[in-house]
């Protein structure tokens, strides 16, 4: 008899007061995330999908294309030398951003991290420069610190040493790299060197210990403890770093566009997106549109590979 | 020890000569700055400058400012508060559609806002937003990365002070109004202090939609005066500091909520 008293978890499931506490919930769970669910639907996923029908139309200077191209746009984005050289721009960026703003920045955290006195005042200055807008990093390098002329801060350094000027964002050989990944690496240091101090402070102190015991000293101790301890934060920096170049527009734009335009070298994907689709007189939204898809496969992509390749998101990696 | 603190000494001077040039290039007249030798000490200190600069009809500063200080401070709030709803929806209330919401914001984190601009201006033009507040800012209001870290922090908030709310009787809302978001200040601060410096320094989204004189932010305002014809330097890099105000208030009082919010952007 006692059995049948405990009722079947379906009936409860029916029971028309499970049932209205169940549409209550329903109603409150979507005024909490709706929202933020209709921003994201509007605002990115719908826009997606458009892109990718309009990808496959003549869309100059329209949003309601009616000449269907197939994959015309996609086969012009292909074959352009200027986007494979933009995409070619972005390989040579992030084969210098990444591992320089990886090492530099594990090296600030390691500097800082036995450091008693003063340690927040230098923590702050390394930082700082995450408040600076790439727009006014790029005034401050093009204008005074690279600027090609005479009273540049670095041609000034170079005569006073005997060389002669360099003309560093005008096209004068691959110049023009140094000063935008100094110009990026100065920006972004900061930010990573916490990620950094943050993995650091993790580490428990007894593996310390445990390896001081075994006799293990300076490069050996950063060697075989701090580096596999700091694996999952090495991949999150790499990630990000890697995301974020993919992404590059800003500082390219401003240290190198002229009354005249912009110059055919140093052209990463987006300014290149943005000069052929809303930059220059006409709209191409369907060229534009392709060139979209083709650049978030690539960057859906190459995450997916890290991810998987660095192992980031396995619990058992975390401290 | 002691090379160590020489080392930080040389690096903290090398990271401090960008804002050191725009100081002294700020306060400084065209030729002072044009100079074949470097004069490191600015030759135009005062307020003139800032006049100069106000009564510029060329490059609408003023106007600039006010339209970034409206776009970062909407945003920042707004953003705050539907991140704060979406993450504690998520973490807290139990529905089918939850998995599918999760997996829709994580995908978005994979793919940046900055590689969809064209889509997101599609819609944004097809909704007639172009040069307008609206356009600049109601795009920017959905984070996937806020709403998710809102989400991570409220999953491990703990239960047991929304059950005594709600064995008072409080509903979700009540409970989240009254008993959650006051004990959220360092999140939200964490959050809210990397929106609103992300917003402050945009560049793309605004070069987009603020077509005209009256919808320039300050980036795009300094930007256009960085390549014209003509450059005034010493107005040019009193505009950028100016232009640096808020952000460094930002980064001198709540530099504490802005490394969490770093920290937490990490580790996920």
């Amino acid at each position: 008899m006692s059995a049948a008293v405990v009722p079947r978890p379906d009936v409860v499931e029916n029971r028309p007061g499970v049932r209205a506490r169940r549409r209550h919930r329903a109603l409150w769970f979507w005024i909490f995330t709706g929202p933020f669910f209709a921003g994201l639907m509007i605002f990115i996923y719908i826009p997606i999908v458009w892109s990718i029908y309009l990808s496959f139309f003549d869309a100059r200077n329209t949003v309601t294309p009616t000449k269907f191209v197939g994959l015309a746009n996609y086969t012009y984005l292909l074959t352009d030398p200027t986007f494979l050289r933009s995409l070619g721009t972005f390989v040579v960026f992030a084969a210098f951003i990444i591992p320089v703003t990886w090492a530099s920045s594990l090296g600030l955290a390691l500097l800082l991290n036995r450091v008693r006195v003063a340690k927040a005042f230098f923590r702050s200055v390394f930082f700082l420069p995450t408040a600076c807008s790439y727009v006014i990093a790029a005034m401050i390098w093009r204008l005074s610190i690279f600027n090609g002329a005479r009273f540049g801060l670095i041609n000034i350094a170079i005569r006073a040493l005997g060389g002669d000027d360099v003309n560093w964002l005008g096209g004068d050989g691959y110049w023009y790299w140094v000063a935008l990944v100094s110009l990026r690496l100065w920006l972004q240091v900061g930010f990573y060197m916490i990620l950094f101090v943050a993995g650091l402070q993790r580490i428990p102190a007894d593996t310390y210990e445990a390896a001081a015991l075994d006799g293990a000293t300076g490069f050996r101790v950063f060697r075989f403890i701090t580096l596999p301890q700091l694996r999952s934060t090495s991949a999150a920096v790499l990630l990000l770093v890697l995301i974020a170049a993919f992404q590059a527009f800003d500082e390219f734009y401003n240290s190198l566009i002229t009354v005249g335009g912009y110059p055919p070298y140093a052209k990463p994907p987006l300014v290149y997106l943005y000069l052929i689709s809303l930059g220059g007189n006409s709209q191409d939204l369907g060229l534009g549109s392709a060139g979209t898809i083709i650049l978030t496969i690539i960057i859906a992509f190459v995450g997916l590979l890290q991810l998987r390749f660095f192992g980031l998101g396995r619990k058992e990696d975390r401290a | 020890m002691a090379l160590r603190y020489l080392v930080l000494i040389l690096l903290a001077i090398v990271f401090l000569i960008p804002f050191y040039v725009l100081l002294r290039n700020a306060f400084s007249t065209q030729q002072n700055i044009a100079a074949a030798t470097w004069h490191w000490l600015p030759d135009n200190v005062g307020l003139s400058g800032l006049t100069d600069l106000f009564g510029n009809s060329n490059v609408p500063i003023a106007r600039s400012l006010l339209n970034s200080v409206v776009v970062s401070v909407v945003q920042t709030v707004a953003t705050v508060i539907i991140s704060a709803l979406a993450g504690y929806g998520l973490a807290r209330i139990d529905h089918k559609a939850a998995r599918l919401v999760l997996v829709m914001t994580v995908l978005t984190l994979m793919v940046p806002a900055a590689v969809t601009f064209i889509p997101s201006f599609v819609m944004v033009s097809s909704l007639g937003w172009i040069s307008s507040l609206r356009g600049l800012i109601v795009p920017g209001l959905f984070s996937a990365f806020a709403t998710f870290l809102f989400r991570q922090f409220f999953l491990g908030f703990p239960h047991e002070l929304e059950e005594s709310a709600q064995i008072d009787g409080a509903g979700y809302w009540r409970t989240f109004w009254r008993v959650v978001m006051p004990n959220t200040f360092g999140i939200c601060a964490a959050v809210g202090t990397i929106v609103f410096i992300g917003s402050w320094n945009a560049f793309l989204w605004p070069l987009l939609i603020g077509q005209d004189d009256a919808h320039r932010t300050i980036q795009v305002a300094l930007s256009q005066f960085l390549t014209s014809q003509r450059i005034l330097y010493p107005q040019l890099f009193l505009g950028s500091l100016v232009s640096m105000i808020p952000v460094l208030l930002v980064f001198v009082f709540l530099q504490r909520y802005l490394v969490q919010g770093v920290e937490r952007s990490g580790i996920d």
